[in-house]
């Protein structure tokens, strides 16, 4: 049984950039998500609820949609002085969700991230591309998660479908 | 004839017997046949024609390796050409066709190029298709394109499917034999990802044909154990069917995998090894006599796999001719399966060891320090003429036989540890070129990728091989070489043997096949040598020595030997030619992967793109963008629906979907700074609530893209881009703060795709917004070139009063999930104006009529803003900014220049895209001087009549002159340089 | 096809995550500059044949941009370093000196073909 790939319901998404040593960004963003403060490379708390390490500069903050509002002006607030950015970035991206036991493998068909589990594990975010898509993902729920850009929603959901429907390697 | 034996055949279950057809005539086999071990078993021993004379063609190898049993593969959208039946497994129902021949392998009309043999030598095509002239294309062409290439290609789309993997490991193995195992064995104690790929459907190599002695017991057990000790690691992974087919920088490796059953047919994996241990052995070489392409003559190696694997028999009476030991196995195996070895050949003048001694124990005749110097038969072996090597081919004796099974010793496939730049060194006593340890292929870290092992170090015997294996398993993992026993019979020398005889003359040579697909012989490429190909390169291409699909797995060795004599230069000092990835060919499907058909490339869609889908759009691709190009209406030509939405523009109210502009925030102390040196004009001063028109240029100081710039705040503005330009655009800005101004404090985002924008745009486009109501979008409230935000309707609006149309004109911007709700509710709001979606084109013809430039059309990366009279937008007083430097060169700022001017057709016509101004005279290559060209060119609506926008040296001075304007075909076309602006000049309608 | 260490995200990038942006530490000239200085500037690069120090972009990662000392013959890389550095790190210069003894490193200076075999 192939893996099940659909897109999930629309998130609640904050771009932040700022330095990620400074004590008010950090404080602000473990306020905000109730998390700790992600390393590089990882994600804290979930797609619900949680925030990705996206660049040295940069973090995307997940909220539920209806507090997006609400938790940039708080960024705002919080951060009154320093210099940052705060955008809300839920419309630009989509979420797809794969569910299923090969979802390690359906994701390896596509980017040339190493992915063995050694190395991408739980609260790995991964930054890369599958094909010739920009894309992140991670591992959440009973598969993985993948944020791409809206623009190209169906043609992710439509790659990801078949290298799910093409069946296991069996490698990982 | 070649037969199956009734007993034998380990590889073959004979309780399940396989239907399938080659040429039409239906055969059976059994489940684990190869497609030419059940042909060789129904006597099928010619399997098709070589290129160049159409010679009848047997299998001569088991392997990859086979250059002469390439069939068209399947039937319908599925056939494949140049299939190796060698290894291919035998399916039910499976269809095969030979190919190359016409009208059928038994009679074949090329053959006649075998009769004009003589007239066809090495370089024919570059001697005779010269002259004269008038044949190039109408005679020669003609014929060289139909006697081209093997096999045919399917007509329709590929049904299958295929599919990349990429995977990392510490450590992938390529090759499953006893060298792979025991490399696999020791690297796998590490703990290390161990990956071991095998091309063949099944573990051992040679090993399991031979049963030595391993570690106690036979080869085959040893193999099965290992592999069972392997399998059950956590840290080892085997894939069959799976080759390693190339090794590139940084330890890249590409590998193809053939697969069984529903889902994809072959998968490319995409290797990032550590370590490449290459064990992937050797193959024989055939030895050069005369008539050694007749079908019946086979490497040695290969008739034992025949036999051994299939139980298949390729004659009766087998003459064995060899320069080694290992061919004996052949004759000693024949013998045993009850079959007639009249005479061992051997061109050493007393061969010893323990397998032939066997042979004579067994009373084969040996035939010490002979030759062959001719195999008698045409499409089958007859029989083969005896003679002293060191001769020049006298028979002293024929001996009948129906096959001869040859071995010129081993040629190790020095592939993959060469593809990626390892040095090779000749070894001059086993007559190899081998991997030199000293030039390994290095890594990223300056470590060598790959460590050969077993056969592809030049190692036959199997304790050398096994040892040979667990040493590199072990360095690639950095541990201790574990120790596996191993026993085989004790071994005589080699003696290499280039031709035979050896003092053949040039009769015998034309015989005396190197490469059997492509036909080159002996003699091919010491004529070569003799035209001055001295070059091991240039004599390959002259020849074609290795060209064919094998690409010289068999011929390359022989063929160098042979130039090296012609030469008089030692063979290394010849060299080889460069190993070059695939190892065997990989089909498009494989390179491919998943991206064919609807996954082919993405497609950008903004959100409103299913309702232009559903309201008729034709599209028009914009980078990866789809953008509505017209929305036609049943029975509509596109003209009639371009002309009907710019009149729409013009007297109502259209709307445009302008989401895919890119929308770049920059944010910071330092943003006014950046967006100063970023653009040609002020974008500091900028009001907060207020737009301003941005041009960009590169350092070279030509126009790279423009858009509109707001600011939104003390500290941030958004600027727009063209569609194209957004992700340049970004990059571009991000590679300038990152670093030459790392230390300026500025935050940059591409917020492109977080809203849909719709361009508002004509006299009615006030009273729909008006009519959503909840801001003041009044004339005073909000005048030309400001923007406000706040609730449209209840959406959530940021609104621009711009325009790109020359009309009263909005853009709206609403967080992209919006987009289509503000769509739906614009038209709905609209339809008492009847308010009309317009296309790319209509907004195209809009701009153009107002003068407005567009990136891409009147700029080309050669244009500067003063080109196009946007001077204006420069600024003079900034002391830099990007472009600013080269905008100072001499050539850029001095006179005649192309420069933007309107063109009005005198006929009324629309100008052909991309005509050129005519100028006087011609240039050095006799054609007509050009003095500008044209940038855009519409039917404008409108006016009723064609309009262009063209650069022409110093056109702005030339107003009202009349030039002449190329027209391919035609006469050219007469038109008079106008102001570019002509429509609402005076800007009422813009301000209304 | 190379990979290279994104020193900002530690990432290990696949070639094909990276975009390339030609040679490192090339110096600007804005208004002001010679047209000799301007010319080298627009134009003239270095190609060695040998350790080459380049920019790339984690275009499909991270984002951000940083250089990389190559050898362009044997692909040896010998670091990766964020591209706000002015110079490549000493330890960067040390193992370039190993393999490729007499190497330096001069930001923005054209030099002659160097002879590496």
């Amino acid at each position: 049984m192939a893996d099940a790939v659909t897109l999930a319901e629309p998130l609640g998404m904050i771009g932040l950039r700022g330095d990620h040593g400074d004590e008010r960004v950090r404080a602000a963003v473990v306020g905000l998500t109730g998390t700790a403060f992600p390393e590089r490379l990882r994600i804290e708390g979930t797609s619900q609820r949680g925030v990705a390490w996206m660049s040295p500069d940069e973090l995307l903050i997940f909220v539920p949609r209806s507090e997006v509002a609400l938790a940039v002006d708080r960024l705002a607030t919080d951060l009154a002085g320093l210099h940052h950015l705060v955008t809300d970035v839920s419309d630009m991206r989509v979420c797809v969700r794969i569910e299923g036991p090969d979802a390690r493998e359906v994701l390896a068909k596509l980017s040339p991230a190493d992915l063995h589990p050694d190395v991408f594990g739980p609260g790995l975010f991964r930054r890369s591309r599958l094909g010739q898509l920009a894309a992140a993902f991670w591992l959440e729920g009973e598969g993985a998660r993948v944020i791409c850009f809206r623009s190209v929603a169906d043609y992710a959901v439509a790659l990801l479908r078949q290298s799910a429907a093409d069946g296991a390697v069996g490698h990982f | 004839m070649s037969t199956r034996l009734h007993r034998g055949g380990r590889l073959i279950d004979r309780s399940r017997p396989l239907r399938f057809s080659f040429d039409g005539h239906p055969y059976q086999g059994y489940e684990g046949d190869t497609l030419a071990s059940a042909l060789l078993a129904n006597g099928q021993m010619l399997v098709g024609r070589s290129f160049k004379y159409h010679r009848p063609r047997g299998f001569v190898a088991s392997g990859h390796e086979e250059p002469n049993g390439l069939v068209n593969l399947g039937a319908g959208d599925r056939v494949e050409p140049n299939h190796r039946a060698t290894v291919t497994p035998l399916k039910d129902g499976m269809t095969a066709l030979s190919q190359n021949r016409f009208p059928s392998l038994d009679i074949d009309v090329g053959v006649l190029n075998d009769a004009l043999g003589r007239f066809l030598p090495a370089g024919f095509y570059y001697k005779t298709f010269m002259w004269p002239r008038a044949f190039w294309k109408h005679v020669y062409e003609p014929v060289i394109r139909k006697s081209a290439g093997l096999g045919r290609v399917p007509q329709g789309r590929d049904p299958d499917t295929y599919e990349h993997f990429n995977v990392h490991v510490d450590v992938l193995i390529a090759g499953g034999g006893v060298a792979g195992l025991s490399a696999a064995w020791a690297a796998a104690q590490s703990g290390q990802r161990v990956l071991l790929m095998e091309q063949s459907p099944c573990w051992g190599g040679r090993a399991v044909i031979d049963e030595p002695e391993i570690d106690g017991t036979p080869a085959s057990h040893w193999v099965d154990r290992t592999v069972r000790a392997l399998r059950s690691m956590p840290n080892v992974r085997l894939r069959l069917n799976a080759q390693v087919s190339g090794v590139f920088d940084h330890g890249y490796v590409l590998a193809a995998e053939q697969l069984e059953g529903a889902g994809p047919r072959q998968r490319l994996w995409r290797i990032r090894a550590g370590k490449v241990i290459a064990a992937n052995g050797a193959i024989e070489r055939p030895l050069a006599f005369a008539g050694n392409d007749v079908p019946g003559v086979m490497l040695a190696s290969a008739m034992r796999d025949y036999l051994v694997n299939w139980g298949v028999s390729i004659g009766d009476r087998v003459v064995v001719v060899t320069n080694n030991d290992d061919a004996y196995r052949t004759a000693l195996a024949i013998h045993r399966a009850g079959l007639i070895v009249p005479a061992i050949v051997d061109a050493r003048p007393r061969p010893d060891g323990e397998l032939v001694r066997q042979a004579r124990d067994l009373g084969i005749r040996i035939e010490a320090g002979r030759g062959i110097a001719k195999v008698t038969g045409r499409r089958r072996v007859s029989g083969v003429k005896l003679c002293a090597l060191s001769g020049e081919g006298s028979p002293i004796e024929e001996i009948f036989c129906d096959a001869v099974a040859m071995s010129g010793g081993w040629t190790p496939s020095v592939h993959l540890w060469s593809h990626c730049g390892g040095g090779l060194s000749w070894d001059d006593d086993r007559a190899m070129f081998l991997p030199d340890p000293k030039r390994p292929p290095r890594n990223h870290n300056g470590s060598p990728i790959v460590l050969p092992a077993g056969s592809v170090v030049g190692e036959l015997r199997t304790a050398a091989v096994i040892g040979s294996g667990a040493r590199a398993g072990a360095a690639a993992v950095g541990a201790d070489a574990p120790e596996i026993l191993a026993h085989d019979a004790e071994e005589g020398p080699f003696l290499p043997v280039w031709i035979m005889p050896q003092g053949a003359k040039t009769a015998l040579k034309r015989k005396m096949w190197l490469d059997f697909q492509n036909d080159v012989k002996v003699s091919d490429v010491e004529l070569a040598a003799r035209e001055g190909f001295q070059s091991v390169e240039h004599a390959k291409r002259y020849t074609t020595l290795g060209m064919a699909t094998d690409q010289g797995k068999l011929s390359n060795i022989n063929g160098l030997a042979v130039l090296s004599n012609a030469l008089h230069v030692p063979i290394p000092q010849v060299g080889t030619t460069t190993f070059r990835p695939p190892y065997t060919p990989l089909t498009l499907g494989t390179i491919g992967g998943v991206a064919k058909e609807h996954l082919f490339q993405p497609v950008r869609r903004t959100a409103i793109h299913e309702w232009h889908q559903r309201h008729g759009a034709t599209w028009e691709p914009v980078g990866l963008w789809r953008r509505p190009f017209a929305y036609i209406r049943p029975g509509e030509h596109v003209h009639a629906a371009m002309n009907r939405e710019v009149l729409a523009v013009r007297n109502g109210v259209g709307l445009l979907d302008a989401s895919t502009l890119g929308k770049i925030v920059v944010k910071g102390p330092d943003a006014g700074r950046f967006l100063d040196m970023m653009y040609t004009n002020v974008m500091s001063s900028l009001p907060v609530g207020k737009c301003r028109y941005g041009l960009m240029c590169t350092e070279n100081g030509f126009l790279s893209d423009d858009g509109v710039v707001i600011r939104l705040s003390e500290d941030s503005w958004l600027c727009h881009t063209t569609t194209g330009g957004a992700d340049r655009i970004h990059a571009h800005m991000e590679d300038w703060l990152q670093t030459e101004w790392h230390d300026w404090k500025v935050y940059v985002a591409n917020l492109t795709e977080q809203w849909a924008q719709i361009a508002v745009a004509g006299p009615r486009a006030r009273d729909v917004l008006s009519k959503l109501g909840g801001m003041d979008l009044s004339r005073e409230a909000l005048p030309f070139m400001a923007f406000a935000e706040g609730k449209l309707g209840g959406f959530d609006a940021r609104v621009h009063r711009i325009s790109f149309s020359g009309e009263l004109s909005f853009e709206v911007a609403v967080p992209a999930n919006q987009g289509l709700a503000l769509w739906e509710a614009l038209m709905q709001a609209g339809t008492e104006w009847g308010i009309t979606p317009y296309g790319t084109e209509a907004m195209h013809v809009l701009r153009a009529e107002k003068g407005y430039i567009m990136i891409g059309e009147e700029t080309d990366g050669t244009v500067i803003p003063q080109d196009l009279n946007l001077g204006w937008a420069v600024s003079k007083k900034k002391p830099d900014f990007l472009g600013k430097r080269a905008q100072e060169r001499s050539h850029m700022a001095g006179g005649h220049r192309w420069k933007l001017v309107g063109l009005e057709p005198l006929n009324r016509s629309v100008l052909p895209e991309g005509a050129y101004v005519l100028g006087h005279g011609e240039n050095a290559n006799g054609q007509r001087n050009a003095e500008g060209r044209v940038t855009s060119t519409y039917f404008s609506a409108t006016l009723d009549r064609g309009i262009a926008m063209a650069l022409i040296e110093n056109g702005p001075e030339r107003m009202g002159q009349v030039v002449q304007v190329s027209n391919k075909g035609g006469q050219p076309i007469e038109a008079r340089i106008v102001d570019p602006v002509l429509y609402d000049k005076a800007g009422d309608k813009l301000n209304g | 096809m190379l990979t290279l260490t994104c020193p900002h995200c530690g990432v290990q990038a696949d070639e094909t995550e990276l975009l390339p942006g030609g040679e490192a530490h090339l110096k600007r000239h804005g208004p002001g500059s010679s047209e000799e200085e301007f010319e080298g500037y627009l134009f003239h690069r270095q190609n060695p044949k040998g350790p080459h120090l380049e920019r790339w972009r984690h275009a499909f990662g991270c984002g951000k941009w940083f250089l990389a000392a190559r050898d362009t013959v044997t692909m040896q890389v010998f670091g990766t370093y964020p591209a706000s550095l002015a110079t490549p790190t000493d330890e960067i210069r040390r193992r370039a000196g190993v393999e490729r003894p007499g190497w330096g490193f001069e930001p923005g200076v054209p030099g002659e073909p160097e002879a590496v075999e």
